[in-house]
Protein backbone atom coordinates (compact mmCIF):
# COMPACT_ATOMS: atom_id res chain seq x y z
CA UNK A 1 0.00 0.00 0.00
CA UNK A 2 2.79 2.39 0.96
CA UNK A 3 4.78 1.84 -2.23
CA UNK A 4 1.59 2.35 -4.19
CA UNK A 5 1.14 5.80 -2.68
CA UNK A 6 4.75 6.75 -3.37
CA UNK A 7 4.37 5.54 -6.96
CA UNK A 8 1.22 7.60 -7.37
CA UNK A 9 2.95 10.74 -6.14
CA UNK A 10 5.90 10.14 -8.45
CA UNK A 11 3.51 9.78 -11.40
CA UNK A 12 1.71 12.98 -10.45
CA UNK A 13 4.92 14.93 -9.90
CA UNK A 14 6.25 13.74 -13.25
CA UNK A 15 3.01 14.68 -15.00
CA UNK A 16 2.79 18.05 -13.28
CA UNK A 17 6.37 18.90 -14.28
CA UNK A 18 5.78 17.93 -17.90
CA UNK A 19 2.58 19.96 -18.07
CA UNK A 20 3.45 23.03 -16.04
CA UNK A 21 7.02 23.58 -17.20
CA UNK A 22 6.08 24.56 -20.79
CA UNK A 23 3.50 26.99 -19.46
CA UNK A 24 6.04 28.66 -17.16
CA UNK A 25 8.63 28.69 -19.93
CA UNK A 26 6.18 30.18 -22.40
CA UNK A 27 5.16 32.89 -19.96
CA UNK A 28 8.77 33.66 -19.10
CA UNK A 29 9.69 33.85 -22.77
CA UNK A 30 6.80 36.19 -23.51
CA UNK A 31 8.17 38.65 -20.92
CA UNK A 32 11.68 38.79 -22.43
CA UNK A 33 11.00 41.33 -25.19
CA UNK A 34 12.77 44.21 -23.45
CA UNK A 35 16.46 43.45 -23.09
CA UNK A 36 17.64 42.76 -19.55
CA UNK A 37 14.30 43.06 -17.77
CA UNK A 38 10.86 41.49 -17.78
CA UNK A 39 8.01 43.46 -19.34
CA UNK A 40 4.62 42.98 -20.90
CA UNK A 41 5.80 44.62 -24.13
CA UNK A 42 5.04 41.52 -26.20
CA UNK A 43 1.42 41.56 -25.03
CA UNK A 44 1.16 45.29 -25.77
CA UNK A 45 2.59 44.64 -29.21
CA UNK A 46 0.07 41.83 -29.80
CA UNK A 47 -2.96 43.75 -28.60
CA UNK A 48 -2.15 46.86 -30.61
CA UNK A 49 -1.53 44.86 -33.79
CA UNK A 50 -4.44 45.62 -36.10
CA UNK A 51 -4.06 42.21 -37.75
CA UNK A 52 -4.53 40.56 -34.36
CA UNK A 53 -7.69 42.54 -33.73
CA UNK A 54 -9.06 41.81 -37.20
CA UNK A 55 -8.31 38.09 -37.25
CA UNK A 56 -9.50 37.62 -33.68
CA UNK A 57 -12.76 39.47 -34.40
CA UNK A 58 -13.20 37.46 -37.57
CA UNK A 59 -12.76 34.17 -35.70
CA UNK A 60 -15.13 35.22 -32.92
CA UNK A 61 -17.82 36.15 -35.45
CA UNK A 62 -17.27 32.83 -37.23
CA UNK A 63 -17.47 30.98 -33.90
CA UNK A 64 -20.77 32.67 -32.99
CA UNK A 65 -22.25 31.97 -36.43
CA UNK A 66 -21.05 28.35 -36.28
CA UNK A 67 -22.63 27.91 -32.86
CA UNK A 68 -25.96 29.50 -33.88
CA UNK A 69 -26.33 27.51 -37.09
CA UNK A 70 -24.92 24.36 -35.53
CA UNK A 71 -27.46 24.52 -32.71
CA UNK A 72 -30.30 25.26 -35.13
CA UNK A 73 -29.33 22.20 -37.14
CA UNK A 74 -28.50 19.77 -34.36
CA UNK A 75 -31.15 20.41 -31.69
CA UNK A 76 -34.22 19.99 -33.94
CA UNK A 77 -32.64 16.97 -35.62
CA UNK A 78 -31.68 15.28 -32.35
CA UNK A 79 -35.16 16.02 -31.00
CA UNK A 80 -36.86 14.67 -34.08
CA UNK A 81 -34.78 11.52 -34.11
CA UNK A 82 -35.58 10.85 -30.44
CA UNK A 83 -39.28 11.52 -30.99
CA UNK A 84 -40.00 9.95 -34.35
CA UNK A 85 -37.08 8.16 -35.91
CA UNK A 86 -35.26 6.15 -33.27
CA UNK A 87 -34.19 3.78 -36.03
CA UNK A 88 -32.17 6.68 -37.48
CA UNK A 89 -30.12 7.05 -34.29
CA UNK A 90 -27.31 4.65 -35.24
CA UNK A 91 -26.91 6.57 -38.51
CA UNK A 92 -26.68 9.84 -36.59
CA UNK A 93 -24.14 8.34 -34.21
CA UNK A 94 -22.04 7.13 -37.11
CA UNK A 95 -22.23 10.29 -39.21
CA UNK A 96 -21.45 12.57 -36.28
CA UNK A 97 -18.37 10.46 -35.53
CA UNK A 98 -17.01 10.83 -39.07
CA UNK A 99 -15.32 14.22 -38.53
CA UNK A 100 -13.13 12.53 -35.92
CA UNK A 101 -12.23 9.78 -38.38
CA UNK A 102 -11.62 11.82 -41.53
CA UNK A 103 -8.78 14.30 -40.95
CA UNK A 104 -9.79 17.96 -41.31
CA UNK A 105 -7.25 18.47 -44.07
CA UNK A 106 -8.87 15.74 -46.14
CA UNK A 107 -12.35 17.23 -45.70
CA UNK A 108 -11.23 20.70 -46.76
CA UNK A 109 -9.37 19.19 -49.72
CA UNK A 110 -12.68 17.71 -50.83
CA UNK A 111 -14.39 21.11 -50.45
CA UNK A 112 -11.78 22.81 -52.60
CA UNK A 113 -12.31 20.29 -55.37
CA UNK A 114 -16.08 20.06 -55.09
CA UNK A 115 -17.00 23.71 -54.52
CA UNK A 116 -14.42 25.63 -56.57
CA UNK A 117 -15.41 28.52 -58.78
CA UNK A 118 -16.03 26.32 -61.81
CA UNK A 119 -18.25 23.77 -60.06
CA UNK A 120 -22.02 23.47 -59.64
CA UNK A 121 -22.04 25.22 -56.29
CA UNK A 122 -19.18 27.73 -56.49
CA UNK A 123 -18.76 28.50 -52.77
CA UNK A 124 -15.16 29.59 -53.20
CA UNK A 125 -16.05 31.87 -56.12
CA UNK A 126 -16.73 34.82 -53.82
CA UNK A 127 -15.50 36.04 -50.43
CA UNK A 128 -18.90 35.71 -48.78
CA UNK A 129 -19.34 32.28 -50.31
CA UNK A 130 -15.97 31.18 -48.90
CA UNK A 131 -16.97 32.52 -45.49
CA UNK A 132 -20.13 30.47 -45.71
CA UNK A 133 -18.18 27.36 -46.70
CA UNK A 134 -15.76 28.00 -43.82
CA UNK A 135 -18.68 28.22 -41.42
CA UNK A 136 -20.03 24.92 -42.71
CA UNK A 137 -16.59 23.38 -42.32
CA UNK A 138 -16.47 24.55 -38.69
CA UNK A 139 -19.94 23.11 -38.16
CA UNK A 140 -18.62 19.81 -39.51
CA UNK A 141 -15.64 19.89 -37.13
CA UNK A 142 -17.85 20.61 -34.12
CA UNK A 143 -20.49 18.04 -35.11
CA UNK A 144 -19.22 15.19 -32.87
CA UNK A 145 -19.12 17.38 -29.77
CA UNK A 146 -22.30 19.34 -30.45
CA UNK A 147 -24.40 16.27 -31.21
CA UNK A 148 -23.12 14.31 -28.23
CA UNK A 149 -23.66 17.07 -25.67
CA UNK A 150 -27.15 17.86 -26.99
CA UNK A 151 -28.09 14.19 -27.16
CA UNK A 152 -26.83 13.59 -23.61
CA UNK A 153 -28.92 16.51 -22.35
CA UNK A 154 -31.94 15.20 -24.25
CA UNK A 155 -31.57 11.84 -22.57
CA UNK A 156 -32.37 13.45 -19.20
CA UNK A 157 -35.74 14.81 -20.36
CA UNK A 158 -38.75 12.85 -21.52
CA UNK A 159 -39.14 14.20 -25.04
CA UNK A 160 -42.35 12.31 -25.80
CA UNK A 161 -44.25 13.42 -22.71
CA UNK A 162 -43.13 17.02 -23.10
CA UNK A 163 -44.26 17.05 -26.72
CA UNK A 164 -47.61 15.46 -25.99
CA UNK A 165 -48.23 17.84 -23.09
CA UNK A 166 -47.40 20.86 -25.24
CA UNK A 167 -49.49 19.57 -28.13
CA UNK A 168 -52.52 18.89 -25.98
CA UNK A 169 -52.29 22.51 -24.82
CA UNK A 170 -52.43 23.53 -28.47
CA UNK A 171 -48.81 24.59 -28.98
CA UNK A 172 -47.55 24.71 -32.58
CA UNK A 173 -44.27 22.97 -33.49
CA UNK A 174 -42.26 26.17 -33.25
CA UNK A 175 -43.43 26.79 -29.70
CA UNK A 176 -42.72 23.20 -28.70
CA UNK A 177 -39.21 23.38 -30.09
CA UNK A 178 -38.18 26.82 -28.87
CA UNK A 179 -40.09 27.12 -25.60
CA UNK A 180 -40.16 23.50 -24.41
CA UNK A 181 -37.24 21.58 -25.83
CA UNK A 182 -34.54 24.27 -26.12
CA UNK A 183 -34.75 25.51 -22.51
CA UNK A 184 -34.61 21.92 -21.28
CA UNK A 185 -31.47 21.01 -23.19
CA UNK A 186 -29.79 24.37 -22.61
CA UNK A 187 -26.95 22.88 -20.55
CA UNK A 188 -26.10 20.53 -23.42
CA UNK A 189 -26.36 23.33 -25.96
CA UNK A 190 -24.01 25.48 -23.89
CA UNK A 191 -21.49 22.64 -23.46
CA UNK A 192 -21.49 22.13 -27.21
CA UNK A 193 -21.22 25.87 -27.76
CA UNK A 194 -18.10 26.31 -25.63
CA UNK A 195 -16.22 23.41 -27.14
CA UNK A 196 -17.19 24.70 -30.60
CA UNK A 197 -15.83 28.09 -29.59
CA UNK A 198 -12.51 26.59 -28.52
CA UNK A 199 -12.25 24.59 -31.77
CA UNK A 200 -13.12 27.46 -34.10
CA UNK A 201 -10.78 30.00 -32.45
CA UNK A 202 -7.75 27.74 -32.75
CA UNK A 203 -8.43 26.04 -36.09
CA UNK A 204 -5.61 26.46 -38.56
CA UNK A 205 -6.06 24.02 -41.44
CA UNK A 206 -9.47 25.01 -42.76
CA UNK A 207 -9.18 28.82 -42.84
CA UNK A 208 -5.61 28.56 -44.06
CA UNK A 209 -6.51 26.42 -47.07
CA UNK A 210 -9.65 28.47 -47.76
CA UNK A 211 -7.51 31.62 -47.54
CA UNK A 212 -9.57 33.44 -44.96
CA UNK A 213 -7.99 35.77 -42.36
CA UNK A 214 -8.83 33.79 -39.23
CA UNK A 215 -6.94 33.65 -35.93
CA UNK A 216 -5.27 30.28 -36.58
CA UNK A 217 -3.45 31.32 -39.78
CA UNK A 218 -2.55 34.63 -38.12
CA UNK A 219 -0.88 32.73 -35.27
CA UNK A 220 1.10 30.69 -37.75
CA UNK A 221 2.18 33.82 -39.65
CA UNK A 222 3.36 35.55 -36.46
CA UNK A 223 5.16 32.39 -35.40
CA UNK A 224 7.14 32.39 -38.62
CA UNK A 225 8.12 36.07 -38.40
CA UNK A 226 8.40 37.24 -34.80
CA UNK A 227 10.25 36.11 -31.68
CA UNK A 228 8.44 37.28 -28.55
CA UNK A 229 4.86 37.70 -29.72
CA UNK A 230 4.28 33.95 -30.34
CA UNK A 231 4.68 32.92 -26.68
CA UNK A 232 2.45 35.82 -25.65
CA UNK A 233 -0.13 34.57 -28.14
CA UNK A 234 0.27 31.02 -26.83
CA UNK A 235 -0.53 32.27 -23.32
CA UNK A 236 -3.58 34.13 -24.65
CA UNK A 237 -4.72 31.05 -26.58
CA UNK A 238 -4.24 28.88 -23.50
CA UNK A 239 -6.34 31.33 -21.46
CA UNK A 240 -9.11 31.16 -24.08
CA UNK A 241 -9.03 27.34 -24.07
CA UNK A 242 -9.02 27.31 -20.27
CA UNK A 243 -11.98 29.69 -20.22
CA UNK A 244 -14.07 27.67 -22.70
CA UNK A 245 -13.27 24.24 -21.29
CA UNK A 246 -13.55 25.46 -17.69
CA UNK A 247 -17.10 26.65 -18.32
CA UNK A 248 -17.83 23.43 -20.20
CA UNK A 249 -16.76 21.29 -17.25
CA UNK A 250 -18.67 23.46 -14.83
CA UNK A 251 -21.76 22.94 -16.99
CA UNK A 252 -21.30 19.19 -17.28
CA UNK A 253 -20.99 18.89 -13.51
CA UNK A 254 -24.23 20.85 -13.22
CA UNK A 255 -25.72 18.48 -15.75
CA UNK A 256 -24.81 15.40 -13.75
CA UNK A 257 -26.20 16.84 -10.53
CA UNK A 258 -29.71 16.61 -11.90
CA UNK A 259 -31.46 13.27 -11.50
CA UNK A 260 -31.38 11.39 -14.78
CA UNK A 261 -34.69 10.07 -16.01
CA UNK A 262 -34.79 7.12 -18.36
CA UNK B 1 -31.97 -1.48 -23.72
CA UNK B 2 -32.38 2.25 -24.14
CA UNK B 3 -32.94 1.71 -27.87
CA UNK B 4 -35.73 -0.79 -27.35
CA UNK B 5 -37.57 1.38 -24.85
CA UNK B 6 -37.13 4.36 -27.17
CA UNK B 7 -38.56 2.44 -30.11
CA UNK B 8 -41.58 1.32 -28.14
CA UNK B 9 -42.52 4.75 -26.81
CA UNK B 10 -41.88 6.35 -30.17
CA UNK B 11 -44.05 3.91 -32.08
CA UNK B 12 -46.88 4.28 -29.59
CA UNK B 13 -46.71 8.06 -29.87
CA UNK B 14 -46.65 7.75 -33.66
CA UNK B 15 -50.04 6.11 -33.59
CA UNK B 16 -51.17 8.54 -30.90
CA UNK B 17 -50.21 11.62 -32.88
CA UNK B 18 -51.33 9.91 -36.08
CA UNK B 19 -48.84 11.31 -38.58
CA UNK B 20 -47.60 9.77 -41.77
CA UNK B 21 -44.24 8.03 -41.82
CA UNK B 22 -43.04 10.08 -44.77
CA UNK B 23 -43.15 13.34 -42.83
CA UNK B 24 -40.97 11.70 -40.21
CA UNK B 25 -38.16 11.45 -42.73
CA UNK B 26 -38.62 15.05 -43.85
CA UNK B 27 -37.59 16.07 -40.32
CA UNK B 28 -34.07 14.73 -40.80
CA UNK B 29 -33.73 16.10 -44.32
CA UNK B 30 -31.75 19.26 -43.35
CA UNK B 31 -29.23 17.22 -41.40
CA UNK B 32 -28.96 14.62 -44.14
CA UNK B 33 -28.41 17.34 -46.74
CA UNK B 34 -25.74 18.93 -44.55
CA UNK B 35 -23.97 15.63 -43.93
CA UNK B 36 -24.01 14.68 -47.62
CA UNK B 37 -22.82 18.09 -48.83
CA UNK B 38 -20.10 18.79 -46.31
CA UNK B 39 -18.94 15.40 -45.13
CA UNK B 40 -19.84 12.52 -47.38
CA UNK B 41 -19.72 13.98 -50.88
CA UNK B 42 -16.29 15.69 -50.45
CA UNK B 43 -14.82 12.48 -49.04
CA UNK B 44 -16.34 10.29 -51.74
CA UNK B 45 -15.10 12.71 -54.39
CA UNK B 46 -11.52 12.25 -53.19
CA UNK B 47 -11.90 8.49 -52.77
CA UNK B 48 -13.23 8.00 -56.29
CA UNK B 49 -10.70 10.50 -57.64
CA UNK B 50 -7.94 8.35 -56.22
CA UNK B 51 -8.97 5.56 -58.59
CA UNK B 52 -9.16 7.74 -61.69
CA UNK B 53 -6.68 9.36 -64.02
CA UNK B 54 -6.86 12.98 -65.19
CA UNK B 55 -9.23 11.98 -68.02
CA UNK B 56 -11.66 10.35 -65.61
CA UNK B 57 -10.93 6.75 -66.56
CA UNK B 58 -10.56 4.15 -63.83
CA UNK B 59 -6.97 3.31 -62.95
CA UNK B 60 -4.82 2.00 -60.12
CA UNK B 61 -1.87 4.15 -61.15
CA UNK B 62 -2.43 6.71 -58.39
CA UNK B 63 -2.38 4.05 -55.71
CA UNK B 64 0.75 2.61 -57.27
CA UNK B 65 2.14 6.15 -57.35
CA UNK B 66 2.05 6.22 -53.56
CA UNK B 67 4.83 3.65 -53.50
CA UNK B 68 7.58 6.08 -54.38
CA UNK B 69 10.45 6.61 -51.92
CA UNK B 70 9.39 10.17 -51.03
CA UNK B 71 5.76 9.41 -50.29
CA UNK B 72 6.57 6.14 -48.53
CA UNK B 73 9.08 8.02 -46.39
CA UNK B 74 6.44 10.56 -45.38
CA UNK B 75 3.97 7.82 -44.46
CA UNK B 76 6.68 6.05 -42.52
CA UNK B 77 7.70 9.13 -40.50
CA UNK B 78 4.02 9.98 -39.89
CA UNK B 79 3.32 6.45 -38.69
CA UNK B 80 6.38 6.49 -36.45
CA UNK B 81 5.50 9.81 -34.81
CA UNK B 82 1.86 8.84 -34.37
CA UNK B 83 2.76 5.44 -32.91
CA UNK B 84 5.44 6.85 -30.61
CA UNK B 85 3.32 9.74 -29.32
CA UNK B 86 0.31 7.45 -28.89
CA UNK B 87 2.43 4.90 -27.03
CA UNK B 88 4.07 7.51 -24.81
CA UNK B 89 0.75 9.25 -24.23
CA UNK B 90 -1.00 6.01 -23.38
CA UNK B 91 1.76 4.87 -21.02
CA UNK B 92 2.16 8.12 -19.07
CA UNK B 93 -1.57 8.79 -19.21
CA UNK B 94 -2.32 5.36 -17.81
CA UNK B 95 0.00 5.85 -14.83
CA UNK B 96 -1.44 9.30 -14.17
CA UNK B 97 -4.99 7.94 -14.29
CA UNK B 98 -3.94 5.03 -12.07
CA UNK B 99 -2.39 7.48 -9.61
CA UNK B 100 -5.55 9.57 -9.27
CA UNK B 101 -7.96 6.63 -9.16
CA UNK B 102 -6.12 3.99 -7.14
CA UNK B 103 -3.10 5.81 -5.73
CA UNK B 104 -4.91 7.15 -2.70
CA UNK B 105 -4.09 10.80 -3.37
CA UNK B 106 -6.36 13.60 -2.09
CA UNK B 107 -9.51 14.13 -4.14
CA UNK B 108 -8.68 17.74 -5.02
CA UNK B 109 -5.69 16.45 -6.99
CA UNK B 110 -7.99 14.22 -8.96
CA UNK B 111 -10.37 17.03 -9.89
CA UNK B 112 -7.45 19.36 -10.67
CA UNK B 113 -5.88 16.79 -13.00
CA UNK B 114 -9.19 16.00 -14.69
CA UNK B 115 -9.94 19.70 -15.29
CA UNK B 116 -6.43 20.33 -16.55
CA UNK B 117 -6.66 17.31 -18.85
CA UNK B 118 -9.85 18.71 -20.36
CA UNK B 119 -8.03 21.94 -21.15
CA UNK B 120 -4.70 20.45 -22.28
CA UNK B 121 -6.29 17.87 -24.58
CA UNK B 122 -7.78 20.82 -26.45
CA UNK B 123 -4.60 22.88 -26.32
CA UNK B 124 -3.10 21.80 -29.61
CA UNK B 125 -2.29 23.36 -32.91
CA UNK B 126 -0.15 26.43 -33.44
CA UNK B 127 0.00 27.72 -29.81
CA UNK B 128 1.33 24.35 -28.63
CA UNK B 129 4.21 24.68 -31.05
CA UNK B 130 4.98 28.14 -29.63
CA UNK B 131 4.92 26.80 -26.09
CA UNK B 132 7.43 24.07 -26.88
CA UNK B 133 9.69 26.42 -28.80
CA UNK B 134 9.72 28.67 -25.73
CA UNK B 135 10.54 25.65 -23.56
CA UNK B 136 12.94 23.46 -25.51
CA UNK B 137 13.87 25.64 -28.47
CA UNK B 138 17.43 26.91 -28.82
CA UNK B 139 16.71 29.85 -26.49
CA UNK B 140 13.94 28.12 -24.55
CA UNK B 141 13.82 28.29 -20.77
CA UNK B 142 14.68 24.65 -20.12
CA UNK B 143 17.51 24.70 -22.66
CA UNK B 144 18.98 27.81 -20.98
CA UNK B 145 18.56 26.50 -17.44
CA UNK B 146 20.25 23.23 -18.37
CA UNK B 147 23.11 25.12 -19.98
CA UNK B 148 23.65 27.84 -17.34
CA UNK B 149 22.90 25.92 -14.16
CA UNK B 150 23.99 22.41 -15.01
CA UNK B 151 26.49 23.08 -17.77
CA UNK B 152 24.55 20.68 -19.99
CA UNK B 153 24.22 21.67 -23.63
CA UNK B 154 21.05 19.99 -24.82
CA UNK B 155 21.58 20.77 -28.48
CA UNK B 156 25.13 19.36 -28.40
CA UNK B 157 23.62 15.92 -27.72
CA UNK B 158 21.93 16.04 -31.10
CA UNK B 159 18.55 16.93 -29.65
CA UNK B 160 16.40 19.02 -31.92
CA UNK B 161 12.82 20.08 -31.31
CA UNK B 162 12.24 19.98 -35.06
CA UNK B 163 12.81 16.26 -35.26
CA UNK B 164 11.05 12.96 -34.71
CA UNK B 165 11.80 13.00 -30.99
CA UNK B 166 10.94 16.68 -30.53
CA UNK B 167 7.64 16.37 -32.34
CA UNK B 168 6.73 13.23 -30.39
CA UNK B 169 7.46 15.03 -27.11
CA UNK B 170 5.28 17.94 -28.23
CA UNK B 171 2.37 15.76 -29.36
CA UNK B 172 2.36 14.02 -25.99
CA UNK B 173 1.18 17.29 -24.47
CA UNK B 174 -2.31 16.63 -25.86
CA UNK B 175 -2.03 12.83 -26.02
CA UNK B 176 -1.46 12.23 -22.28
CA UNK B 177 -4.51 14.27 -21.16
CA UNK B 178 -6.69 12.54 -23.73
CA UNK B 179 -5.59 9.15 -22.38
CA UNK B 180 -6.29 10.30 -18.81
CA UNK B 181 -9.78 11.49 -19.76
CA UNK B 182 -10.74 8.28 -21.54
CA UNK B 183 -9.07 5.67 -19.32
CA UNK B 184 -10.12 7.09 -15.91
CA UNK B 185 -13.73 5.81 -16.21
CA UNK B 186 -12.36 2.36 -17.10
CA UNK B 187 -10.14 2.35 -14.00
CA UNK B 188 -13.09 3.53 -11.93
CA UNK B 189 -14.93 0.49 -13.25
CA UNK B 190 -12.44 -1.94 -11.69
CA UNK B 191 -14.48 -3.41 -8.87
CA UNK B 192 -13.01 -3.70 -5.40
CA UNK B 193 -14.47 -7.19 -5.15
CA UNK B 194 -12.25 -8.45 -7.97
CA UNK B 195 -9.16 -7.37 -6.09
CA UNK B 196 -10.42 -8.82 -2.82
CA UNK B 197 -11.33 -12.08 -4.49
CA UNK B 198 -7.89 -12.29 -6.07
CA UNK B 199 -6.19 -11.53 -2.77
CA UNK B 200 -8.24 -14.10 -0.93
CA UNK B 201 -7.15 -16.70 -3.42
CA UNK B 202 -3.56 -15.75 -2.60
CA UNK B 203 -2.71 -13.57 -5.58
CA UNK B 204 0.07 -11.02 -5.26
CA UNK B 205 -0.40 -7.44 -6.49
CA UNK B 206 1.60 -8.34 -9.59
CA UNK B 207 -0.58 -11.38 -10.27
CA UNK B 208 -3.75 -9.35 -9.74
CA UNK B 209 -2.64 -6.77 -12.31
CA UNK B 210 -1.34 -9.20 -14.92
CA UNK B 211 -4.08 -11.82 -14.57
CA UNK B 212 -7.18 -9.77 -13.66
CA UNK B 213 -6.98 -6.01 -14.05
CA UNK B 214 -4.95 -5.63 -17.22
CA UNK B 215 -6.88 -8.27 -19.21
CA UNK B 216 -10.10 -6.45 -18.29
CA UNK B 217 -8.60 -3.07 -19.15
CA UNK B 218 -6.87 -4.31 -22.29
CA UNK B 219 -9.67 -3.41 -24.77
CA UNK B 220 -9.94 0.06 -23.25
CA UNK B 221 -6.20 0.64 -23.35
CA UNK B 222 -5.72 -0.66 -26.88
CA UNK B 223 -8.82 1.21 -28.09
CA UNK B 224 -7.65 4.49 -26.61
CA UNK B 225 -4.18 3.91 -28.00
CA UNK B 226 -5.68 3.66 -31.50
CA UNK B 227 -7.72 6.80 -30.93
CA UNK B 228 -4.57 8.66 -29.89
CA UNK B 229 -2.80 7.27 -32.92
CA UNK B 230 -5.48 8.53 -35.32
CA UNK B 231 -5.52 11.84 -33.47
CA UNK B 232 -1.80 12.37 -34.04
CA UNK B 233 -1.89 11.07 -37.59
CA UNK B 234 -4.36 13.70 -38.80
CA UNK B 235 -2.79 16.61 -36.90
CA UNK B 236 -1.00 19.21 -38.96
CA UNK B 237 -1.00 22.65 -37.31
CA UNK B 238 1.53 21.88 -34.57
CA UNK B 239 4.02 20.22 -36.89
CA UNK B 240 3.57 22.85 -39.58
CA UNK B 241 4.25 25.78 -37.29
CA UNK B 242 7.12 23.98 -35.55
CA UNK B 243 8.95 22.90 -38.65
CA UNK B 244 7.45 24.78 -41.58
CA UNK B 245 7.07 22.59 -44.62
CA UNK B 246 10.50 21.00 -44.16
CA UNK B 247 9.31 18.07 -42.10
CA UNK B 248 7.70 15.56 -44.42
CA UNK B 249 4.81 14.05 -42.49
CA UNK B 250 1.80 13.07 -44.62
CA UNK B 251 -0.56 15.92 -43.58
CA UNK B 252 2.14 18.50 -44.39
CA UNK B 253 2.79 16.86 -47.74
CA UNK B 254 -0.94 16.90 -48.47
CA UNK B 255 -1.07 20.55 -47.39
CA UNK B 256 1.70 21.43 -49.82
CA UNK B 257 -0.04 19.43 -52.53
CA UNK B 258 -3.35 21.29 -52.00
CA UNK B 259 -1.51 24.61 -51.98
CA UNK B 260 0.54 24.10 -55.10
CA UNK B 261 0.24 20.65 -56.63
CA UNK B 262 3.80 19.73 -55.67
CA UNK B 263 3.23 16.15 -56.84
CA UNK B 264 2.29 17.45 -60.31
CA UNK B 265 -0.70 15.14 -60.40
CA UNK B 266 -3.97 16.13 -58.68
CA UNK B 267 -5.18 12.54 -58.63
CA UNK B 268 -2.06 11.42 -56.79
CA UNK B 269 -3.10 13.99 -54.15
CA UNK B 270 -6.45 12.18 -53.86
CA UNK B 271 -4.59 8.91 -53.33
CA UNK B 272 -2.53 10.58 -50.60
CA UNK B 273 -5.78 11.65 -48.90
CA UNK B 274 -7.24 8.17 -49.36
CA UNK B 275 -4.23 6.70 -47.61
CA UNK B 276 -4.88 8.97 -44.63
CA UNK B 277 -8.57 8.05 -44.50
CA UNK B 278 -7.76 4.35 -44.64
CA UNK B 279 -5.26 4.59 -41.78
CA UNK B 280 -7.36 6.79 -39.45
CA UNK B 281 -10.51 4.91 -40.47
CA UNK B 282 -9.05 1.51 -39.63
CA UNK B 283 -7.74 2.61 -36.25
CA UNK B 284 -11.08 4.23 -35.40
CA UNK B 285 -12.97 1.10 -36.45
CA UNK B 286 -10.87 -1.07 -34.17
CA UNK B 287 -11.29 1.57 -31.45
CA UNK B 288 -15.09 1.36 -31.66
CA UNK B 289 -14.97 -2.43 -31.72
CA UNK B 290 -12.68 -2.45 -28.65
CA UNK B 291 -14.99 -0.01 -26.89
CA UNK B 292 -17.96 -2.30 -27.34
CA UNK B 293 -15.90 -5.15 -25.88
CA UNK B 294 -14.74 -2.97 -22.99
CA UNK B 295 -18.27 -1.92 -22.10
CA UNK B 296 -19.12 -5.48 -21.10
CA UNK B 297 -17.23 -4.84 -17.88
CA UNK B 298 -18.48 -1.34 -17.23
CA UNK B 299 -21.91 -1.98 -15.79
Amino acid sequence: MKTQKIGAWIAILFGATYFILPLIATFEFSLRMRRGEYSFDAYRSVFTDSQFQESFTYSIIMAVLTIVFGVLLIVPTAYWVRLRLPQFRPVMEFVTLLPLVIPAIVIVFGYLRLYNSSSWIPFTGSTRGTDLLLMFSFMTLSLPYMYRSVDTAMRTIDVNTLTEAAQSLGAPWRTILFRCIFPNVMSGVLSGAFITFAIVIGEFTMPSLLNRPAFGPYLQLIGANRAYEPPALAIIAFAITWFSIGILQFLSRFNKARPAKP
Amino acid sequence: MQGIVGTMTASSSTTLLNRKRLTDWVGVAPFTLFAVMFLIAPTLYLVTGAFMNAEGQPTLENIAGLFTPKILASYSISLKISLASAFGGALVGFFLAWAVVLGGVPSWIRSAIMTFSGVASNFAGVPLAFAFLATLGRTGLVTIILRDWFGFNLYATGFNLLSFFGLTLTYMYFQIPLMVLIITPALDGLKKEWREAAEMLGASTFQYWTRVALPILFPSILGTFLLLFANAFGAIATAYSLTGSTFNIVPIQLYAQIRGDVLHNPNLGYALALGMIVITGLSNLIYIWMRIRAERWQK
